[in-house]
């Protein structure tokens, strides 16, 4: 018999965001740092 | 403790695989503070002085040493931990630096607190730099059992994370030092505080997710390769026999003179920039050039990971001292050029491939070595960093000062070290040149193998 798959994509998609967003976060204040160096 | 250990964790037949990489990325991302931890380091010398140093305030030179103890205790774990954190599994390794991170953060707000140095050396010294070394290491061979098509993209991403953490420790321990900043705090005691928790707390989700696959599983449609590619091994290395063969050594060259050359340049580019363009990079605008170059640094550990999946990695590593030497010999043009945009990209390329290096060491490794141990190796391998540490700082700031003493203007006092830099990366384009596979008599025998 066989069992029923588990869908995993709402963790996946949660994780991924715990991860990404803080990340983000992170690189758009060093791209706004980073731009004096063009002005 | 049984839900930490690694048969707790071995996952469904169905689990999916793309919920690992975050894990590791809650670790790395973390661990990754301690590029940013000079943060601190002037807010710290003005604790009792508050506006201004006073004389029984903490020196920068003092100071220096936190993040020194932190990256010497970081090889130290990851060379002595690799073969425990291989039997017991990422859970309890990842949980073993969570509590080592974020408690060395609160005995160091202890030391603050009681304005004695020694408890953060050895709180976020000793106690945080094992947790660096243990996080470092601990999804690595997870990644790869994971992502036995793709080793190269899935032990980047992670380590992309560790390049990446400090974009959010900085801004955050800069926001939370203002929102606990009083009239007698410069708030550096409550910032250790919540960054521990909150370092303990998303390192603590990661050993949460993080599984293990369970023996025999495959992802969907991946089938071995019947013949696999020449420098690739089905074979198993013993960690201890690994370290007696000259593949090992010859690696460890390989990341010992790729980080020398990126670290001495990333240590000394806001001085740098600003020298070879003088009046042109000011001091602000050189702070964006550090980040910017911390930006190609991070991408770069993605990037040239996951290609080396497909050109595989002693072609990667090829490219990488190859464009290196063109690069560093081109750097002095551009300055003489007056081209920021040029010097900005030269840089910015050599920067991604410091960090693709770091990213794509465990891959080879794998490759070389087999998976069995690629986390013992790997945390051995990594005295190279620290290694590495110690050289590239010290011949770019030498070679500057022997340069300017001897009369070499500032702008041009860089010219050489550039030199010198391209003639390591010849170096270590020999070493990989050198690289074969391993001989037989230091597999591992198949009845001797342990079960992954």
């Amino acid at each position: 018999m066989n069992g029923v798959r588990k869908d995993y994509t709402t963790q996946v998609v949660l994780a991924w965001l715990l991860v990404g967003i803080p990340l983000l976060w992170g690189v758009y204040k060093t791209l706004l740092n980073a731009w004096q160096l063009f002005q | 403790m049984s839900v930490l250990d690694r048969e707790k964790i071995v996952a469904p037949m169905d689990y999916n695989r793309w919920l690992v990489p975050p894990a590791a990325l809650c670790v790395h991302l973390c661990i990754g503070q301690a590029y940013a931890f000079s943060v601190f380091n002037l807010p710290m010398t003005k604790l009792i002085g508050l506006t201004d140093p006073a004389p029984e305030d903490w020196k920068l030179t003092e100071l220096g040493w936190i993040f020194s103890i932190a990256i010497v205790f970081l090889g130290l774990s990851a060379a002595f931990t690799g073969i425990w954190l291989d039997r017991v599994g990422p859970r309890k390794a990842m949980f073993a630096a969570a509590c080592c991170f974020g408690g060395g953060f609160l005995i160091s707000a202890v030391g603050v607190a009681t304005h004695q140095l020694w408890i953060i050396y050895l709180g976020y010294g000793v106690i945080g730099g094992c947790g660096l070394g243990i996080g470092y290491i601990s999804p690595v061979k997870t990644l790869i059992l994971w992502f036995p098509d793709r080793p190269g993209m899935a032990t980047g991403m992670a380590i992309m994370g560790f390049g990446g953490g400090a974009f959010i420790a900085s801004p955050l321990s800069v926001w939370l030092m203002g929102h606990f900043k009083t009239d007698t705090d410069v708030g550096v005691t409550s910032t250790f505080v919540a960054l521990g928790v909150i370092y303990f707390v998303f390192m603590l989700i990661g050993a949460i997710i993080v599984r293990v696959p369970a023996p025999g599983w495959r992802p969907a449609g991946y089938v071995p390769a019947a013949q696999p590619r020449s420098l690739v091994t089905d074979q198993t290395v013993h960690v201890d026999q690994a370290l007696k063969t000259p593949q090992f050594y010859l690696l460890w060259w390989v990341l010992c003179l790729n980080v020398t050359a990126g670290i001495g340049v990333l240590g000394q580019a806001s001085a740098m920039s600003q020298e070879m363009f003088q009046g042109q990079i000011t001091p602000v605008a050189a702070a964006g050039f550090v980040g910017l170059l911390s930006l190609f640094n991070m991408a770069g550990r993605f990037f040239w990971a996951s290609i080396s999946d497909y050109i595989g990695r002693k072609n990667t590593y090829l490219i990488f001292f190859l464009l290196g030497i063109l690069l560093y010999a081109a750097v002095p043009s551009t300055a003489k050029m007056g081209s920021v945009a040029l010097f900005v990209l030269c840089y910015g390329i050599i920067l991604s491939m410091y960090g693709g290096g770091f990213a794509t060491i465990p891959a080879y490794l794998r490759d070389i070595f087999g998976v069995q141990y690629v986390g013992a190796i790997h945390g051995r391998l990594l005295t190279a960093w620290s290694a590495a540490g110690v050289f590239g700082p010290v011949l770019v700031n030498y070679i500057r000062q022997y340069q300017i003493d001897s009369g070499v203007a500032k702008a041009d006092a860089y010219t050489i070290t550039m030199y010198i830099m391209a003639g390591l990366l010849f170096i270590g384009f020999l070493c990989n040149l050198a690289m074969k596979p391993v001989d037989e008599r230091h597999h591992l025998e198949a009845e001797n193998q342990p079960a992954q």
